[in-house]
């Protein structure tokens, strides 16, 4: 009895022990209240929009379309958090820089243009170039600087929307021409939104990295023990200032898709409060926030989460001003039970539980 | 109690999981004495400090002071009512208060603090002890021995009979321990009794008048600093008698190459940030040597100023005869030098990564951050070394930290085989590991050196390194004094070229 309970024990533990248990989890608990609730919430429907193009559409469309940015977000945010154990709290005010600089180089400067100042990719290179610089600049305070990743980042958390409201004047110019609006809705023709599929070129992009190179490595290195990986013949500063490079690049991407939802922007609330989101998807795939190893997809996972609260919340009719107060319950729980502490509690919980089982048996 | 006793501790035991810190350990201290207490690391020197100011609890024993017969005492705050104040080596005051502040903070006897009363009182105590400092002035503004004294006068003002003193030497210039002994002079002129931590050998003998040694948790003896001298005093603290016939190297034999008199690796006028004095040293192919010299001696700096871990200052590096630039790890990675470094835990293992990734690190990182090993790759590595050198985990995934001490230290020193390196540098690889797995390090850092790796081996363990090496550098207070090879590798000779004796 004892060999096969032991396999089942050991069979849990995997299970419990893997990083995308929690996600996961969090998933198939959200799915099953809605499938109790309304089983509609799963209906997928093939509709047309306003322009007469066939889209599907549901909440599970919603869910996978809404949560791209936050998706990307994770991507950067993991490696900041993995290398520096900290985390960059101004993605939300980088996301209003690029995507503010993407609209100046598309309308020239003029608030009402008629056509394109520039081609969509100039300004979206624009938009890398800009959110790698505000990378580029946080990492340089965290890696040679060695000020704290949270307070480094405070600096253009604050000036952030204000530096992207004066890149365009303070003015909200609109972009002209509909081919731009494609990057956050739908192309012609193709029923499935389009940010599902920049989500998934970044996830390729980002495993691809992570196959072919050895960022990976270098990164949990870095974050587990920064002295014994300098002995090793790694440069702790350099990767950590490139965790906060590729960080500003994901905020360019995630500008790109904000902006074009619009086609224009308002600095203060574009990607507003997305830095928390971001950070807690990287908890919620099971990462520790001091850093050190870290699971990606178990992160971009956690976005998805979130958002599946968030559409579930709206599902429950919440009011929009208090699904902030509803979301927190919701992750104090699932961090609460991500919390190493508690993982340890239960452990024993199981232990003492299992013995007591067996004299019944 | 003896008249004239301050202090008398009687019996100590004080035990952790696993390990006896301290066994039936006496200390006693007289009024106006400076009393040395020694011995080499893990000996016991910081519990016995920890459990006479109350920061761990004895198991058993008594500790009698002065005029309030049998203690107890259970926390840092029980121990200075009593009167026994501790200086430790790093500054505890706070760098941005001023002098009086430092010296008054955490005293108010009221609710509300008279600066102008306090500011005179602290400058009397600066002025009765010739503290060259300023009541007012910043606490950052005064040089580190400064900051060391008012620590001190802070501790002598709260009226203490007993002044621990741990190792308050080791930052301070030539010049600035001269002023701190002529300080702790005068305490002693004033009945202080002052219990002196240091492994510094000059500076016991220049200010103590007597010396406690301890090892292993256990005393070796207390004695008159004039009745013991330096060697005697070395060969107390290491354990072996002055006449102790080491073992002479054993099996294996030298590497017998052509090329066994080139030098693989040569530096002059070597210094590093790290407070060493400038060295000379050489390595030929398929030799082992060391470094030896007492704990704080300087032997980890040099290894890691030639390996480039600390900031080099100064000197320069040939390696085969020709001059190279070695000014990080990744250099010396690439000219082939390999470094395990003392501080396992610290600056070894990369905790909550796998065995295999730990294996592979240091030449993974020499190929290239654009060329990762495959997973078979890893693997092959990975299975032969974990083989080869005996490695006992339960998978090549298993995270480090959860092998034993003797196999994370297998562990890092196949991370470093692995890059077959030209010169390898093992900084204490045999640090709290058990027997079997010292011995099996010694002998592979033999057959290494057989097959014409140049090693050079460090080991607090003298016989351990006589074991192995064929030449000794030596070392005291952070500079070579001496270079012991041939008929001279013997205990003896070690230990008086430690001690300085002629």
């Amino acid at each position: 009895m004892s060999k096969t309970a032991n396999k089942d024990e050991s069979f849990f533990k995997k299970l419990v022990g893997n990083q995308l248990f929690i996600p996961i989890l969090a998933i198939l608990l959200l799915a099953v209240i809605n499938l109790i609730n309304d089983p509609g919430f799963f209906k997928i429907t093939l509709g047309t929009n306003n322009a007469g193009n066939p889209v599907l559409s549901g909440y599970l469309i919603t869910i996978l379309d809404y949560g791209s940015e936050l998706g990307i977000l994770a991507i950067g945010m993991t490696l900041v958090t993995a290398a520096s154990g900290g985390q960059d709290i101004s993605v939300g005010a980088t996301i209003a820089i690029a995507g503010s600089a993407m609209l100046r180089v598309l309308c020239g400067g003029t608030s009402r243009p008629t056509e394109l100042a520039a081609p969509i990719i100039v300004a979206f290179l624009v938009a890398c170039v800009v959110g790698m610089i505000c990378g580029a600049f946080n990492g340089m305070l965290v890696a040679v600087f060695k000020i704290q990743p949270m307070i480094a980042t405070l600096i253009l958390f604050t000036a952030g929307r204000s530096i992207a409201a004066w890149i365009n004047n303070n003015e909200l110019p609109i972009v002209p021409d509909p081919k731009f609006a494609y990057f956050g809705s739908f192309i012609p023709g193709i029923p499935i939104p389009t940010t599902v599929f920049i989500v998934a070129a970044c996830i390729v992009v980002i495993a691809l990295v992570l196959k072919f190179t050895n960022l990976g490595l270098y990164t949990q290195a870095v974050g587990i023990n920064e002295g014994a990986s300098r002995l090793n013949g790694i440069n702790p500063t350099f990767i950590k200032f490139l965790s906060f490079v590729i960080l500003g690049l994901c905020v360019a991407v995630a500008a790109l898709i904000k902006v074009s939802r619009l086609s224009t922007i308002n600095y203060s609330v574009i990607a507003k409060d997305i830095e928390m989101d971001a950070i807690l998807a990287v908890a919620l795939g099971g990462n520790a926030l001091s850093g050190g190893k870290f699971n990606m997809w178990a992160s971009i996972l956690g976005a998805y989460v979130i958002q599946f609260l968030t559409t579930t919340l709206y599902k429950f009719n919440v009011q929009s001003d208090a699904l902030a107060a509803y979301k927190a319950i919701v992750v104090i729980v699932l961090v609460v039970f991500s919390a190493p502490t508690v993982r340890d509690y239960m452990k024993q919980l199981a232990k003492k539980v299992a013995p007591a089982k067996k004299e019944v048996a | 109690m003896e008249e004239n006793r301050v202090l008398e501790m009687r019996g100590i035991y004080k035990s952790f999981p696993g390990v006896k810190a301290l066994q039936n350990v006496d200390f006693s201290l007289n009024k106006g004495e400076i009393h040395a207490l020694m011995g080499e690391n893990g000996a016991g020197k910081s519990t016995l400090i920890k459990v006479l100011t109350g920061v761990y609890t004895k198991d058993k024993g008594t500790i009698t002071l002065d005029g309030q017969g049998e203690v107890a005492i259970h926390s840092p705050q029980d121990a200075q009512k009593y009167g026994i104040s501790t200086v430790y080596q790093e500054i505890t005051l706070c760098p941005n208060l001023t002098v009086a502040e430092n010296m008054f903070i955490g005293r108010g006897e009221g609710k509300i603090t008279n600066w102008k009363k306090m500011n005179e009182d602290a400058d009397k105590i600066l002025q009765s002890l010739e503290i060259p400092a300023r009541a007012n002035q910043q606490l950052s503004n005064c040089s580190i021995a400064v900051q060391q004294m008012v620590a001190i006068a802070r501790a002598v003002d709260m009226d203490c009979k007993v002044l621990i003193l741990d190792e308050p030497t080791s930052s301070l210039d030539e010049q600035e321990v001269e002023k701190l002994f002529g300080f702790m002079r005068d305490l002693k002129a004033r009945g202080v009794g002052i219990i002196f931590v240091t492994h510094f050998l000059d500076q016991v003998y220049e200010v103590c008048d007597k010396i406690t040694v301890l090892r292993d948790g256990k005393l070796v003896g207390e004695y008159e600093i004039k009745d013991l001298p330096r060697v005697q005093l070395v060969a107390k603290m290491l354990g072996k008698e002055m006449d102790d016939l080491s073992d002479i190297k054993g099996e294996g034999g030298a590497y017998e190459g052509a090329d066994a008199d080139e030098r693989v690796f040569e530096a002059s006028g070597l210094q590093s940030n790290a407070g060493i004095k400038p060295f000379d040293f050489h390595i030929k192919k398929g030799e082992v040597n060391g470094f030896t010299g007492l704990l704080g001696s300087g032997r980890s700096e040099c290894v890691r100023a030639i390996y480039g871990a600390d900031r080099i200052i100064g000197g320069t590096v040939k390696m085969h005869g020709k001059e190279v630039k070695i000014s990080n790890p990744l250099d010396a990675m690439k000219n082939g030098i390999a470094y395990l470094p003392e501080n396992r835990r610290g600056d070894g293992i990369i905790g909550d990564l796998s065995v295999k990734e730990n294996i592979i690190l240091a030449l993974q990182v020499l190929t290239g951050f654009f060329k990762p090993f495959s997973k078979a790759q890893v693997n092959a590595f990975a299975d032969e070394y974990i083989k080869k050198l005996n490695i006992k985990t339960a998978s090549a995934e298993t995270p480090i930290k959860q092998l034993s001490g003797g196999n994370q230290q297998k562990v890092i020193l196949a991370r470093w085989l692995l890059m077959h390196p030209e010169y390898l540098i093992l900084d204490e690889p045999t640090r709290g590991i058990d027997v079997g797995t010292k011995v099996d390090i010694q002998k592979l850092v033999l057959e290494l050196a057989k097959d014409g790796m140049s090693v050079t081996f460090i080991s607090s363990e003298t016989d351990e390194m006589l074991r192995t090496c064929s030449r000794l550098v030596v070392m005291r207070d952070r500079k070579v004094v001496g270079e012991l090879s041939g008929e001279d590798l013997t205990q003896n000779k070690i230990m008086s070229t430690i001690a300085g004796d002629k």
